[in-house]
């Protein structure tokens, strides 16, 4: 199988390589820590007792979760411009990223939240404590402990899904096999390397995401 | 075209998936590491980069697909990878009094399968395999990429010919959200339905 396999001209491109893995990394990086932030304050508005914050967090929610990341990036890449707002493809991808990852983590750190037992809240309001603190020392120290292993897991689709933006031609790692493939027409050593080098990723993810499954949550038998 | 490719690979997927599940769930030693490593290829790399290795690289070694066929595939494959996940898991959960009894009472293995385990089991597996329906026929957008015409791949030859980038990919999201809503709604209807009859905290 592998007697067709030109190793040379794997490493003639490895500069692409490395730039379509610099990105990836980047992009992934920006774009999950956004979502943190988009996530945290959806997740927020969704616990909300004020009705209107709360519709618009779940059709913020639900509009994402029921369609693909390719639409949501076509519609940002090919919507904002005719809006008048132009901004670099990779800005756009970041905030396609943002926004999908974002609505995946709001219910993330909601069943963190949701995963303390009533009790302890109840306990915490006759104890005397407030608002701020029943989240502070009650339900944040047992929810992030919950979260972490499923945001790893989310992580890795993000990853995974900042492939797409390939599509909108941002040079991250599916593009730079694109571009090997179309200049040398060697499909084979750029699409496996590829994936290689996103099994990687996977590998040292999944890892992590099991140490943590392993360390984080406390949980009574 | 969408219903046709994601229907197709759905039902070969869901197929394939609950083989491997089965077979995993016996917890083969030599059978078993090759699935768990297929299993995270599948899911450790992108599905766009599955799409393109079937589509540039399986006529390398003399295997012409259109890419309606490639698209099937890939999206078979990849499904199948994911279902074997779930339906192990649904399977593992049964507890193991449950094989013992049965196999006791004189079943063989498939009977034992059939009868007594895959029921219990499909409690389990059902939920997430709705769930991860919705996320294959998302994912079934990604196969625009190598030219099948598709719903997105009809929303972008739109848009190249009318700048309307807003409403035409309003108008493809919203028929996404029409297949994939209810889903996730059944999905979450099952859940909670099926999992009554366990002691809530």
């Amino acid at each position: 199988m592998l007697e067709f396999f030109n190793y040379r001209t794997i490493w003639e491109y490895m500069p692409l390589f490395e730039e379509g893995l610099r990105n990836t990394f980047l992009i992934s990086i920006v774009s999950l820590f956004l979502a943190l932030i988009v996530g945290v304050l959806a997740c927020a508005a969704r616990l909300s007792n004020w009705r209107g914050l709360r519709a618009v967090s779940i059709a913020y929610i639900e509009s994402i979760r029921s369609t693909p990341l390719l639409v949501q990036i076509y519609f940002l890449y090919f919507g904002l411009p005719t809006l008048g707002i132009r901004i670099p493809e990779i800005q756009t991808g970041i905030l396609a990223l943002m926004f999908n990852s974002g609505a995946y983590i709001a219910e993330i750190v909601r069943a963190g939240i949701t995963s303390v037992p009533n009790g302890q809240i109840e306990a915490g309001i006759s104890s005397g404590l407030s608002y701020f603190q029943r989240m502070r020392f009650i339900i944040l120290p047992q929810a992030v402990g919950v979260t972490v292993p499923p945001l790893l897991g989310q992580a890795i689709t993000l990853v995974k899904d900042s492939a797409l933006l390939s599509m909108i031609s941002v040079v991250e790692l599916t593009r730079s096999g694109q571009i090997l493939t179309s200049e040398r027409f060697m499909p084979a050593e750029a699409f496996f390397t590829v994936a290689l080098l996103y099994l990687v990723i996977y590998f040292f993810l999944k890892y992590l995401s099991g140490w943590s499954q392993k360390k984080l949550i406390f949980r009574e038998t | 075209m969408t219903v046709l490719i994601s229907g197709a690979s759905l039902f070969l997927g869901t197929i394939l998936g609950f083989l491997l599940g089965m077979v995993r769930s016996r917890k083969n030693r030599l059978v078993n590491p090759l699935i768990g490593f297929f299993v995270d290829v599948m899911r450790g790399t992108p599905f766009i980069v599955q799409v393109f290795i079937v589509f540039f690289i399986l006529p390398e070694f003399g295997v012409e697909l259109e890419a309606f066929t490639a698209a099937v595939l890939a999206m078979t494959i990849m499904g199948s990878a994911f279902i074997c996940e779930i339906v192990t898991a649904g399977i593992l959960a049964v507890p193991k009094g449950q094989w013992e009894a049965s196999s006791s009472s004189g079943l063989n293995i498939l009977q034992q399968l059939r009868l007594v385990i895959m029921p219990q089991a499909m409690k389990t597996i059902l939920p997430p395999l709705v769930g991860q329906y919705v996320l294959l026929i998302k994912d079934s957008s990604v196969v625009s990429a190598i030219g099948v015409v598709e719903l997105t791949r009809v929303g972008w030859l739109t848009v190249v010919r009318i700048p309307e980038g807003l409403m035409v990919f309003s108008l493809v999201a919203a028929l996404y959200f029409a297949i994939s809503y209810p889903l996730i709604r059944i999905s979450n209807s099952l859940e909670r339905k099926l999992t009554v009859n366990r002691v809530s905290l």
